[in-house]
């Protein structure tokens, strides 16, 4: 089986080098290139206007290549989600796409990626949350986006995150006696050999 | 009877139940090619010449295929249902006159054995439906009963208004007229040697010819075996020799409408001119009834290209369409068709105010359809916001800074 | 007989069922509702998609779709290839509109490295995408006519769609899994007479769409079907992430194309079909419109086509920077992204696609509740879903 070197701790998380990433240590090897960051004007107005609008969730905005991104505890993904939708100025009415990424190796957790998108105002950002390896659970944004609903369905399949409010959390993309979590960096790509 | 009669029937059946076969043999070999042709495409061409021998290798394949019964089936039922379709269906064809008085039994009563006998398929549909315990079958069993029943009105009530117009239940009356006496009087009715009903009651014909469709369940009635939806409805568990013998009904069905309606409304073998005044008398009472059979025949077949032609056309309706269609349109209009051919008749009006006074009624009830439903056209819900015009697209940051909260000052045009 | 002993139709399909209700001992013989399912072999859901009905005579009451029989794990592949070998592994997520899953891909990758590909290059990529799109709609006219129980359209569709193949095949070597876009540029250059052939080929597809709309638009059956069902209001079909036709039917007038131009949209002038019913019809004619746009989009491309370079320098097996991005496209049907989360390697580290018939079909059950069971099958196929794309 053919698989990527893991990426080292120091390796990790890529892509955010400036904005509000800036003042904490570099978190890459000095040898492995970085994408660049070049922000829309929309890009940077959100990216100022988000740590005020937030402060009180203890947000932490950065930037990867055209987007902005912002970290939340994740205890607060509803209520920022929430705020995100409901406050005119971001009007995040569009939840894009909602992903889980395996960082288990490098920080021994989950992250939750949240793609927003607002057809108002034209904008855009990632929402990134991150939960532990032990018992994964992200409340469900079903309540903010309906259009969560399957996703969060499939994220649990695959990775065995929880999430806690979802109205249906049964198997969507597996069968139901599915042992296992594949989608997990630590299930086996194939687990049978060549004949 | 004596036993020559008994003999002379039983040949009869024997030479109808053989034409028959090789009747639904050509549809259905004569259905693929029209519709191949409708969508350009070449349809059957391989086994024999333009594919004729096709519809023989089907029936091969179908006759030698293992008759699958399901598990959880209704055995009994499951057995005898297509019989119950395809046995009236067979049996209507007794009745029906090939030329003048060419049938295997003239019957007096003809168009009520019609009627009674074509009732009856219906309870062979329900029956598969029920029996399947498949949830297609039954939906579409189902279905095929309530819409067989509900079409089934308009059509006895048009062909109450043929017997009220000919004063007579016989089919041999219907196309050579008839004479009858009350009283004193004498009155002549006229058959269709000259005008034909279709010209006659328009409005019958009409109604006849949507009601002869949905008790066929064809396009674009053919919501009981809609493939799309209960994927063949009452035939989804059938296979082998009995799904062959349903399908036999369906083909069989289809010709019985067809030929009813040559004859009920376009004047069967005589029409325009039967074959003694085209040939003359001088020819044998067998070659007359052979050309009378065979013009009959192409007649019949013409109509069934037609409704072939439909299910290459139509989309299909639904259930609740195909009902409302029914009830609200063609059973008032039917019995306005009755009503006006008693009036006409009693008044002792010329044939030709029955026509006058069909056709309004007919256009005016195809613009009520038209308005009632809605149907005007194309809606015009959709349009095309065009780039060049502005009336799309996201507008230039126009160096806006960002307000309070975020706000970022940009006109927008996006959203809904 | 078969040794299953004679168990009569009713009790039949009593077992079969799970979760009917009989009627409470002592009162009135009522109903109970049936549960009806449809697929995952069923000639109306457009491959191995199931649903459950639950249904009052032929009313539907309530809906749950299954998914997941074509499941491969695609993104988990993903994770395991080299960009170029992901490539064809696109190819097969909305396996008829091929062309623009690779450009989803591609461009994503050449904004993690920040490669231009030539404009040749650009320019070709969007007639190949463009001609998909008019290819995909051409499928979907015939089989929503399919399903609607009209089985000429598809005939007439497919024969239109033929020829585009035909010019795919002479560009890319393929009739359906092109694998022919590449990260900085196109596998190939096109032939001499691409250009002529394109041309004429629009004619066709033109005259095609034409004969769709009047085969299908003009009929009273056909709007009385469409007209008025499945309706879903703008702001609920964003709440429910919806994208593509299906957005726009509602009346939010989303486009990538237009929203967030890429490759070289920005300088095409094309028109966007937005409804306002939101219903099967609206849906249905956005279609139609679109792909008439498509046409004017590869009559102008053409136009601006330049001898010169189709692929851009690049590394032969990519190895972008360590970064995240997410690139998305306008699809067929609907916005197709990609979230590419890179650790510098040669293989992404997390690939996660935004498949639009999977947001799309989330909302099939607000759709069709209410409705009957002929018009579940309508509302499905105006989502127009792909079932290589939902499960992935």
């Amino acid at each position: 089986m053919t698989q990527t070197d893991p990426p080292s701790s120091e390796n990790f998380p890529p892509g955010e080098s400036d904005d509000g990433a800036a003042a904490r240590a570099p978190r890459h090897e000095p040898e492995t290139p970085q994408a660049a960051v070049a922000l829309s004007h929309e890009g940077e107005a959100l990216a100022l206007a988000l740590p005020d609008a937030l402060a009180i969730y203890g947000v932490d905005v950065g930037a990867a290549i055209d987007e902005v991104v912002c970290r939340v505890p994740v205890d607060h993904v509803v209520e920022v989600c929430r705020q995100l939708k409901d406050e005119p100025g971001f009007a995040f009415d569009y939840l894009r796409l909602l992903t889980v990424v395996d960082y288990v190796e490098q920080d021994g957790e989950f992250e939750v990626v949240y793609h927003l998108y607002s057809l108002g105002n034209h904008h855009k950002m990632m929402l990134k949350a991150r939960t532990p390896e032990g018992r994964p659970s992200v409340p469900s944004v079903t309540g903010v986006w309906r259009g969560a609903d399957w996703y969060e369905r499939e994220m649990h399949d695959l990775f065995g995150v929880d999430f806690p409010g979802h109205p249906n959390l049964v198997p969507l993309v597996l069968p139901d006696d599915f042992e296992g979590y594949p989608g997990r960096k630590s299930y086996p790509l194939n687990d049978y050999e060549e004949w | 009877m004596s036993a020559v009669d008994v003999l002379i029937a039983f040949a009869g059946l024997l030479g109808l139940f053989t034409g028959l076969a090789v009747a639904v043999l050509s549809l259905t070999w004569m259905e693929r090619k029209t519709l191949a042709r409708i969508q350009q495409r070449a349809g059957p061409s391989v086994v024999g010449p333009h594919g004729l021998l096709q519809p023989v290798a089907d029936a091969m394949k179908l006759a030698t295929k293992e008759d699958i019964i399901p598990a959880y089936a209704d055995q009994l039922l499951f057995w005898a249902a297509p019989l119950f379709v395809v046995v009236p269906a067979f049996l209507i064809w007794v009745a029906i006159p090939f030329g003048d008085g060419l049938s295997v039994r003239v019957l007096d009563l003809g168009l009520l054995y019609l009627v009674a006998i074509s009732g009856i398929g219906v309870v062979g549909l329900l029956m598969g439906g029920w029996a399947s315990s498949s949830r297609y079958s039954m939906l579409g069993g189902l279905r095929a009963a309530a819409q067989l029943v509900s079409y089934e009105i308009p059509l006895v009530v048009v062909i109450l208004s043929i017997a009220v117009l000919v004063q007579s239940l016989s089919l041999d009356a219907v196309i050579g007229g008839n004479t009858i006496t009350v009283g004193e009087n004498t009155r002549e009715l006229q058959g269709q040697g000259s005008i034909p009903f279709a010209f006659v009651m328009p409005l019958g014909f009409v109604i006849f010819f949507i009601a002869g469709l949905a008790e066929l369940g064809r396009t674009p009635f053919d919501i009981h075996h809609a493939e799309s939806e209960v994927v063949g409805g009452p035939f989804v568990e059938y296979s082998g020799a009995h799904w062959a013998v349903f399908f036999l009904g369906e083909y069989l069905n289809t010709f019985v409408i067809s030929a009813l309606i040559v004859i009920l409304f376009f004047g069967g073998w005589s029409w325009p001119s039967p074959p003694e005044s085209v040939f003359g008398t001088g020819l044998s009472d067998a070659t007359t009834n052979l050309l009378g059979g065979a013009w009959f025949l192409f007649k019949t077949y013409i109509v069934v290209a037609v409704i072939f032609w439909i299910r290459g056309t139509y989309p299909r309706l639904r259930i609740d369409q195909l009902m409302s269609f029914a009830w609200q349109v063609l059973v008032p209009l039917s019995f306005a068709n009755l009503v006006l051919i008693a009036a006409v008749l009693f008044y002792d009006w010329p044939l030709w105010v029955m026509t006058l006074l069909s056709l309004p009624i007919l256009f005016g009830a195809a613009f009520g359809v038209q308005r009632r439903r809605g149907v005007r056209g194309r809606p015009r819900t959709v349009r095309v916001l065009r780039k060049s015009a502005g009336e799309i697209g996201r507008p230039v940051f126009s160096g806006g800074k960002p307000g309070p909260g975020g706000v970022i000052t940009t006109p927008s045009q996006a959203g809904d | 007989m078969n040794g299953f002993g004679n168990v009569s139709g009713a009790r039949g399909l009593t077992a079969l069922s799970g979760s009917e209700s009989p009627p409470s001992p002592g009162s009135e013989p009522g109903t109970v509702d049936m549960m009806v399912n449809m697929g995952p072999q069923h000639p109306a859901t457009h491959g191995v998609f199931r649903m459950e009905l639950r249904v009052d005579g032929e009313r539907v009451l309530d809906l749950v779709p299954h998914i997941g029989y074509l499941h491969r794990g695609s993104e988990k592949l993903c994770e395991h290839e080299l960009y170029s070998q992901i490539i064809t592994l696109f190819d097969r997520l909305d396996y008829v509109s091929n062309f623009n899953n690779e450009l989803v891909l591609v461009t994503a990758v050449e904004k993690l490295m920040s490669v231009e590909p030539p404009p040749r290059a650009e320019l070709i990529r969007i007639i190949m995408c463009e001609f998909n799109r008019i290819a995909s709609h051409l499928l979907f006219y015939g089989t929503f006519a399919i399903d609607m129980g009209a089985m000429t359209p598809v005939l007439y569709n497919f024969r239109d769609r033929e020829k585009v193949q035909a010019l795919f095949e002479s560009v890319s070597g393929a009739r359906m899994m092109h694998n022919y876009f590449r990260v900085g540029g196109v596998k190939q250059d096109v032939d001499a007479d691409f250009a002529a052939r394109a041309l004429t080929l629009c004619d066709d597809l033109e005259r095609g769409v034409d004969d769709s709309d009047r085969l299908l638009s003009e009929n009273a059956i056909f709007i009385e079907r469409t007209s008025g069902i499945g309706v879903i209001s703008g702001e609920a079909a964003l709440d429910w992430g919806l994208s593509g036709p299906v957005l726009r039917a509602s009346g939010v007038p989303y486009d990538v194309r237009v929203e967030e131009p890429y490759s070289r949209y920005a300088e095409l002038d094309f028109g966007v079909p937005v409804g306002s019913a939101g219903d099967c019809w609206d849906r249905f004619y956005v279609r139609i419109l679109e792909a008439r746009e498509s046409i004017g989009i590869i009559r102008q491309a053409i136009a601006l086509m330049e001898p010169g370079e189709t692929m851009a320098r690049v590394r032969q097996i990519a190895r972008p920077p360590a970064g995240e991005v997410y690139a998305h496209c306008e699809n067929p049907r609907g916005d197709l992204g990609v979230y590419i989360v890179s650790d510098g390697g040669e293989r992404p580290y997390r690939l996660k696609v935004r498949p639009p018939s999977f947001c799309n079909l989330q909302a099939l059950r607000d759709l069709t509740v209410g409705h009957y069971i002929a018009d579940a099958v309508v509302i499905l196929g105006t989502l127009d879903i792909v079932l290589g794309e939902v499960d992935r």
